[in-house]
């Protein structure tokens, strides 16, 4: 049994112009301790799937169908008390910005001590001792002396950091990130990545790693998602997925991604934008910036096919697989 | 040779961050200087794009400030086109400069008036340097302008929020075009951009700088970026150029510490699951930078000189290099 199990998961926000469906039928899962990486532009519903995992989806947002389980039971229909005995103990949550995380008016050992014991049986010698520890494994510098700072005086890349502490302190089984070093300057970026992942293969606990950077992907996840439009159009090992993508959009996202060492040519381009959530054309959303769409693909939503090895894509048209 | 079109000396900028008077005279506290940017020289041939990269705050977006003008310069000299840019000249007498230097920024949200419609955006250039003579070549020019862009000229009718952030930055760039510029700086042009928008966007800005003979300095934090876009990149690191050097070169053969640790922390899409050297430290304050060479806290290869004396900017190989171990020859290759 996998550790989460999203099937044909809708989230929805009603308007008064009709529902506008942000996640439309998207369905994955993840093992224990696996790196699973959702990537996709602003607006594909990487985010909202993520936060409809944690029980954090903003109203009206709301998931409208299917089920999210977890250890086998569901999730997306408990209580929000209930639910948030899970957040926290069981899922960890990092986001962009770490001062979403933390409170501004409590000392991080305060934070991290009040998260240890709301969900492990310990007393405050114990906790503190703990969030010390903590802070020393995500490689905060002095960490006897830094667990009195507030937050205002760490740098972002601290800061991002004590977040990981927090979500890591109660050895949760799955982490949600999301896009967890876009704030970043780009060395930190990369001190933030090794350590989530180091922190992760350590402790054995799965990661939904959600980001639009494909070269963090690349260099952290086990397989990956890709998301167009709210749906899903590819998934797969993240090496057959970055080397022989199938769907043409996972293909031209590719070719878009600009390459140091690949000389000053042009660019692969995807004409046109992703619709808009109210414009979602019918068929395969794709179809409107497709290179390769055929009639099928204006009228006929494709589902999510094998195509390989533990690799799926939603596509009439699959990009051919390159030989030799 | 032909001159450089822009040719930066000395340039220098400092920004005053002391308390107020009466609390730093209660302290006995002497006034506190940012130094942004602490003397970069360089030179842009024409049809040429320069890059300049480095982390927040060493100081890249204020270099670009100064160069079109909006910011004044605490030091140093701006030749643009063998004029010397004189920041004490009148508005007036700086205008047939100013028309042909213009400015694309990160933010295509924040830098367009959201009232105004978009011709009316992209003609402001036309009006405020008298380029247009009556209304029908004011409105025959945005036409082309919105064209050459990959806009059509119908488009000119709406506002900015009926469009993409993509379609936002062609606004801008169609607007930076009006006055018929030589010289554009892009600060940051496709950072809050998708990767398939991006490219786009970066694609047009070939295609102009080929068209029109267009001469680029771009400010980005992104190696790839400047990888695809660059014939000259400038490393920055607290306020100096560490580094200048041809884009093959530097790309090929980085010699500066800094500029090496930048390249290795490139996620990379080939190299996947590699482990990188740990990079240690954050980059310092630049109210009090560190003495000698301002890199040496996290510099693998910082000895007793690096600590007091500060690197000049000196030739090695086609780059040119600020880096004590690069001109001792100590760094391995």
């Amino acid at each position: 049994m996998a550790l989460l199990e999203v099937e044909d998961l809708v989230v929805e926000f009603p308007t008064r112009r009709g529902r506008l469906v942000a996640v439309d039928r998207v369905s994955f899962s993840i093992e224990a301790g696996e790196v699973l990486g959702m990537v996709g532009e602003s607006g594909a519903g990487k985010s909202l799937t993520g936060m409809a995992i944690i029980g954090l989806l903003e109203p009206p947002g709301r998931i409208a169908g299917g089920a999210i389980r977890f250890e086998g039971r569901r999730i997306d229909d408990l209580p929000p008390e209930a639910m948030r005995r899970i957040r926290g103990r069981k899922i960890g949550a990092i986001f962009q910005d770490p001062l979403t995380s933390l409170n501004p008016l409590y000392t991080i050992g305060r934070q991290l001590e009040e998260t240890i014991r709301t969900h492990l049986d310990l007393d405050a010698r114990a906790a503190r001792a703990r969030a010390i520890a903590l802070l020393r494994e995500v490689g905060i510098p002095a960490p006897e002396r830094r667990i009195d700072a507030w937050p205002h005086e760490l740098s972002g890349g601290m800061r991002q950091r004590v977040v990981i502490a927090l979500a890591l302190a109660a050895e949760p089984a799955l982490v949600v990130a999301d896009e967890p070093t876009t704030a970043l300057d780009v060395s930190i970026q990369a001190q933030i990545v090794q350590l989530l992942k180091r922190l992760c293969r350590e402790h054995g606990t799965a990661v939904l790693l959600v980001t639009h950077d494909m070269g963090v992907i690349a260099e952290t996840a086990d397989r990956v998602a890709v998301m167009y439009a709210g749906r899903l159009v590819e998934l797969g090992p993240v090496e057959a997925v970055i080397r022989r993508p199938r769907h043409p959009y996972t293909r031209g996202l590719m070719g878009a991604i600009p390459r140091i060492g690949a000389g000053k040519g042009r660019l692969v381009q995807i004409e046109g934008a992703m619709p808009r959530l109210d414009a979602i054309p019918p068929g395969c959303a794709f179809h409107p910036r497709c290179p390769r769409a055929v009639e099928r693909c204006r009228l006929e939503r494709p589902e999510l096919a094998p195509v390989g090895p533990a690799h799926a894509a939603a596509c009439w048209r699959l990009e051919p697989e390159p030989t030799g | 040779m032909t001159r450089p079109l822009v040719e930066v000396e000395g340039l220098a900028r400092r920004f005053d961050v002391s308390r107020p008077w009466l609390a730093r005279l209660l302290a006995r506290e002497p006034r506190r200087f940012l130094h942004a940017v602490a003397g970069v020289d360089f030179a842009i041939p024409r049809g040429t794009t320069m890059a300049l990269v480095g982390e927040s705050g060493c100081g890249k977006s204020t270099v670009a400030r100064m160069l079109v003008g909006l910011l004044r310069p605490s030091a140093g000299r701006i030749v643009f086109d063998g004029t010397p840019l004189d920041p004490d000249a009148g508005r007036k007498a700086l205008a047939p400069i100013r028309r042909r230097m213009q400015m694309i920024f990160q933010d295509p949200y924040a830098s367009l008036d959201p009232r105004w419609r978009v011709e009316a955006i992209v003609a402001e250039p036309l009006d405020a340097f008298g380029l247009v003579r009556d209304r029908a070549e004011r409105r025959e020019r945005v036409a082309e302008l919105l064209r050459a862009v990959g806009l059509s000229p119908a488009d000119g009718r709406k506002y900015p929020h009926e469009f993409s952030g993509g379609q936002r930055q062609r606004i801008s760039i169609a607007r930076a075009l009006a006055s018929r510029p030589d010289f554009l700086v892009c600060d940051e042009p496709t950072s809050a951009l998708d990767v398939s928008v991006q490219a786009q966007i970066l694609n047009l800005m070939k295609e102009l700088q080929e068209q029109l003979g267009l001469t680029y300095l771009l400010i980005s934090h992104n190696l790839a970026v400047v990888s695809v876009m660059a014939d000259q990149v400038g490393v920055m690191y607290l306020g100096r150029i560490v580094e200048l050097a041809p884009a093959d070169e530097l790309f090929a053969r980085p010699r500066h510490p800094y500029t090496r640790l930048l390249l290795d922390t490139v996620p990379d899409l080939e190299m996947r699951r590699r482990e990188r050297a740990p990079v240690a430290g954050e980059v310092p304050s630049p109210i009090d930078p560190p003495p000698g060479c301002a890199f040496h806290p996290r510099c693998p290869f910082a000895e007793r000189r690096c600590r007091a004396e500060r690197p000049a900017l000196l030739p090695a190989g086609p780059a040119r290099v600020a880096c004590h171990a690069v001109e001792e020859g100590r760094l391995p290759a």
